[in-house]
């Protein structure tokens, strides 16, 4: 496979501008000068989403080789090399990632008031090391991003979050922790037979049937805690709850892809044949999860929870369409992968406005917001539509694509995935009946502000993105299509 | 023959030796509460060694010397220079806690540890049995009296008493089994006992035998079970300093030694000790990473997680040989690539703990650590890397140690224990993560005196220590090359 480089590193900025912003916020950076704190941060994240948006526009959508390529020797001993580079796939998820950053920092402008810098600089920081699970071509590259994350996402939890934070914070990190340490010992395996840690060799390796299905079940522990997929799911619902709106954020819209990401890039390509075999596995318990999960979202009493586990059903949407194997399903999976970074990052923004005015994030405090807040409900509305899959948003072009390559591999398959839009629309919908039309029964809803600028215009844009997704989704399959399709030609072609 | 005393391979344990006597001389008539002057004799009898020894490893002097009972070849030049500088970074951690304490008033303090760094030479410089067991005895002896130097503190002599009794029965295992293997051999320099095993003309019930107690004493050294039980206590009943002297240096001189007895000595019966080290391996990883969980006690905690980061370096030297006989000395550069960063992070860990402490206050209990992030954040970051680094989390040096352990263990085709371990790693990473939780997540509590935020030398020192950790995280290669040399270089298989 061949390898386009770039003039100016742009992935290596993309992953260390963040980096740095973050490290510069936490030195200059106090609770006494929290203004400017938050400022700096801003600054920093603007400018961390303004260097990838070279990728984007430099992108060239008609090849599937790997593009901005950089690779300097790293580690002499393990012929690591510090190999950057991203595709149609991973080109997505890493404007997806600094974009969302600027959302977070702006989510927490006003509600963080204590050690603010830190704050900001666990989510610059975060960033940057997400950018490089994406960007990275180097498997101990990756693995370092992959588990690199898990520091400032326990601190965010742990440090910001919710009454019982401790104990989510530890099953977030010990829960992740398990399935990449047996990551870790798949990907020296791979090295001991290839002698390499590049992830494209790895793709290229000959294995047996054997080491296939042992490597495929080492990354499937990491990947599928990561996703989650039911039933390793139990942490996201407790993480959910507990972290702050920006936690909630970017662990919805950005970390549970880099579990998605992980089939695409490592378990597929590398082990075909056990992915194969194993297919009707993987799309039971993604079943599971749309069907089952879905079940349980719709009786949670805690908004947060619910759209937690509409978490977990979604990403069951990606699971499946993957495994699946046609163009329609894994298409459809990845779109659902973005729009699903947009739809729930703006449904826990909305939690997080509703939760910053009545401290509750129980369904039943709430009834007939749309009486003092009637600019929030239309954003609260559209994106319960989008999470719900309503023609005309993101939501629903995921799934459809998804139902297709279902119903095209099996019709009972597509079947039982399409009850996901009726489910979908029952714990959404019924969530926003409840929340936010009926009588005022709460007094202390009464005295509810509606949704000042800020708000406003971070729910503006992300409503922009969830519709032009819906309705003219070309632009975003268009550049995926070629990288999709050489996925799908390898997987393919037997190892064996 | 040629000259067989060449001193000039022994010139930094000889200017030690002058220098340390000068030292105890100086101080026998010094009047200094504080022994100021001795404290920088010293650092700069410290200075001078890695001079001298870096001068000697450019020039590429080496060889061996004494009638083969002394070695001077580029394992020794690093590791001696490893252990000046942990020695070194030691004196200027505990230097405040020494003076507050009064420790430093009859000044023995500095000879001792001076002298204990001697044995430590001598240890890492032995190519024949006995200078192994001389250089041992030296450091242990010195160690011994460094534990009881508080004679009217009740746990620190009980704890002396215990690294006393236990120390000698190592040693008497130790010699048993040297002089078993001396009788299967008739060799005590370790070049000779290879060949002899080589040829085979050693008996081979005696030699495995004697092996078992060689391993013992080994393993005792080391800290791996079941030959353990001696560090808890001693690194909670030390005062703070003496444990830093206990946890940093001698560790290197005790891999050393293991290098020398088991991988170059012992090496003909490979396949016998290498099923011994996956038993004290596996016991170590367990038992030190379940019992640290249950601990209050910081000092307590961190020794039990020095047993098991003892299970990883067996685990790196078990891996040395295949089945079929085949040397990987991968395997052997894995182990000394991470006890070199395991000795950088402990330094750091318990340097932390001294910043800490303060007159008549010990920071020993991990309650003590509460919202250590609202008095002092740069700390508590500090104590957050260094935490993250022993749990082995990327990208900190701590995981490419693991991760160069492990690639060997799997290259010896040993993948179920490089499973183990890592689930081991992952019982440990929860009592580290739960310092973190204490420094992060919790308030302080009232009563604990603040910790010393203003700079100063040793708070420098520290900061570069810490970000050390961060900087050997991203960029490893250089370290790990450099350990990949010094055994290709030294060990002859």
């Amino acid at each position: 496979m061949g390898e386009m480089t770039s003039t100016l590193p742009w992935l290596s900025l993309a992953i260390f501008v963040p980096i740095v912003a973050g490290i510069l916020v936490l030195i200059m950076g106090s609770d006494e000068r929290a203004d400017f704190t938050r400022k700096l941060a801003l600054f920093g994240s603007v400018i961390s989403f303004l260097v990838t948006l070279p990728v984007y526009f430099g992108f060239d959508g008609s090849t599937a080789q790997m593009q901005f390529v950089e690779k300097t020797p790293w580690i002499d001993a393990f012929s690591a090399t510090y190999h950057l580079g991203v595709d149609g796939i991973s080109m997505w998820l890493v404007l997806l990632t600094s974009f969302i950053t600027v959302i977070v920092v702006l989510a927490g402008w006003e509600v963080i008031t204590k050690r603010v810098a830190q704050y900001m600089a666990a989510f610059l920081i975060l960033s940057g090391l997400m950018v490089g699970v994406f960007a990275a071509l180097d498997g101990l590259l990756f693995y370092i991003f992959f588990e690199a994350t898990l520091i400032p996402m326990y601190i965010i939890i742990g440090v910001w979050g919710g009454p019982n934070r401790v104990y989510a914070a530890f099953k977030f990190f010990l829960y992740t922790l398990l399935g990449s340490l047996l990551t870790l010992v798949a990907f020296i395996y791979l090295y001991t037979q290839t002698g390499s840690f590049d992830i494209l060799v790895w793709q290229q390796a000959k294995l047996g049937y054997t080491p296939q299905m042992l490597i495929f079940f080492a990354l499937l522990a990491a990947f599928a805690v990561k996703v989650p997929m039911w039933p390793v799911h139990t942490w996201l619902p407790d993480a959910h709850v507990e972290a702050p709106t920006g936690g909630s954020i970017v662990l919805a819209a950005i970390m549970l892809k880099l579990g998605a990401y992980g089939f695409l890039r490592f378990s597929l390509p590398i082990a075909p044949d056990a992915s194969h075999s194993m297919a009707g596995l993987m799309i039971a318990l993604s079943l599971v999860a749309v069907i089952y999960i879905g079940l349980v979202a719709i009786v949670q009493d805690d908004m947060k929870k619910l759209v937690a586990y509409s978490s977990v059903a979604h990403m069951g949407f990606v699971t499946l369409g993957f495994f699946l194997f046609n163009t329609a399903g894994m298409e459809g999976a990845i779109i659902q992968m973005i729009s699903h970074g947009f739809v729930s990052g703006a449904m826990f923004l909305c939690i997080g406005v509703l939760y910053d005015r009545l401290h509750t994030r129980r369904i039943a405090d709430y009834g007939g917001v749309i009486n003092t807040m009637p600019k929030f409900v239309t954003f609260f509305v559209l994106f319960s539509m989008a999470n719900s899959g309503l023609p005309a948003t993101s939501g629903f072009v995921g799934e459809f694509y998804v139902i297709l390559g279902a119903v095209e591999h099996n019709f009972w398959i597509g079947l039982l995935t399409a009850t996901a839009l009726i489910l979908g629309a029952s714990y959404s919908l019924w969530m926003v009946k409840r929340v936010a039309y009926g009588d005022i029964t709460n007094e202390a809803v009464k005295q509810m502000k509606d949704v000042n600028c800020r708000e406003y215009a971070l729910l503006a844009i992300l409503a922009i993105f969830v519709l032009v997704m819906g309705i003219y989704p070309k632009l975003f399959t268009d550049v995926m299509h070629v990288s999709v399709q050489q996925l799908l030609d390898h997987v393919a072609v037997s190892k064996l | 023959m040629e000259n067989q005393f060449n001193f000039a391979l022994a010139a930094p344990e000889i200017i030690l030796v002058i220098m340390a006597m000068g030292i105890l001389v100086y101080d026998a008539f010094s009047h200094e509460a504080s022994r100021k002057t001795t404290y920088v004799f010293s650092l700069c009898a410290l200075i001078i060694l890695t001079v001298v020894s870096l001068m000697q490893w450019n020039s590429g002097i080496g060889g061996t010397t004494f009638y083969g009972m002394y070695v001077a070849d580029p394992l020794a030049h690093f590791l001696k220079i490893a252990s000046y500088l942990a020695v070194l970074v030691t004196l200027i951690y505990s230097r405040q806690y020494v003076v507050d304490r009064d420790m430093s008033k009859s000044g023995e303090l500095y000879p001792l540890t001076l002298c204990a760094l001697l044995g430590q030479m001598v240890m890492i410089s032995a190519s024949s049995m006995l200078t192994i067991y001389l250089g041992l005895e030296l450091m242990s002896l010195a160690l011994y009296t460094l534990v009881a130097l508080r004679r009217d503190s009740l746990v620190a002599t009980e704890s002396a008493m215990k690294y006393f009794v236990l120390g000698a029965l190592a040693s008497g295992f130790m010699l048993y089994g040297i002089s078993m293997v001396y009788g299967a051999t008739g060799h005590v320099d370790l070049a000779g006992v290879m060949q002899v095993i080589r040829s085979g003309q050693a008996g081979e019930m005696t030699l495995v035998l004697g092996t078992v107690f060689v391993v013992a004493g080994l393993a005792f050294k080391l800290g791996a079970v079941p030959f353990h039980m001696w560090i808890p206590d001693v690194y909670q009943g030390a005062p703070t300093a003496i444990t830093l002297t206990i946890g940093a240096a001698p560790k290197l001189a005790a891999l050393a030694i293991t290098l020398r007895l088991l991988i170059e000595g012992l090496n003909g019966v490979a396949l016998s000790w290498q099923p011994m080290l996956i038993i004290l391996a596996v016991l170590s990883l367990a038992i030190g990473n379940l019992t640290a969980i249950m601990q209050t006690n910081f000092k307590r905690m961190l020794a039990y997680s020095t047993i098991s980061h003892v299970g990883f370096v067996l685990l790196g030297l078990l891996s040395g040989v295949a089945a079929n006989g085949t040397v990987m000395s991968g395997a052997y550069a894995s182990s000394l690539f991470y006890i070199v960063t395991y000795v950088l992070t402990t330094l750091a860990s318990f340097g932390l703990v001294l910043l800490m402490s303060r007159q008549g206050f010990e920071c020993e209990n991990i309650d003590d650590l509460k919202g250590l992030n609202q008095r002092s954040p740069l700390m508590a970051f500090g104590m957050l890397l260094l935490m993250f680094s022993l749990a082995g989390i990327p990208p900190l040096v701590g995981f490419h140690a693991k991760l160069v352990v492990l690639q060997a263990v799997v290259s010896a085709g040993h993948v179920w224990l490089a499973i183990y371990a890592v689930l081991c790693s992952l019982i440990g990473a929860f009592y580290y993560l739960r310092v973190v939780k204490v420094v992060y997540f919790d308030e302080p509590v009232q009563g604990v005196p603040a910790p010393d935020t203003a700079w100063s030398f040793r708070s420098g020192v520290m900061s570069v220590n810490g970000l050390l950790i961060i900087v050997l995280g991203i960029l490893p290669g250089g370290l790990m090359t450099l350990c990949v040399q010094v055994i290709d270089a030294s060990l002859k298989f």
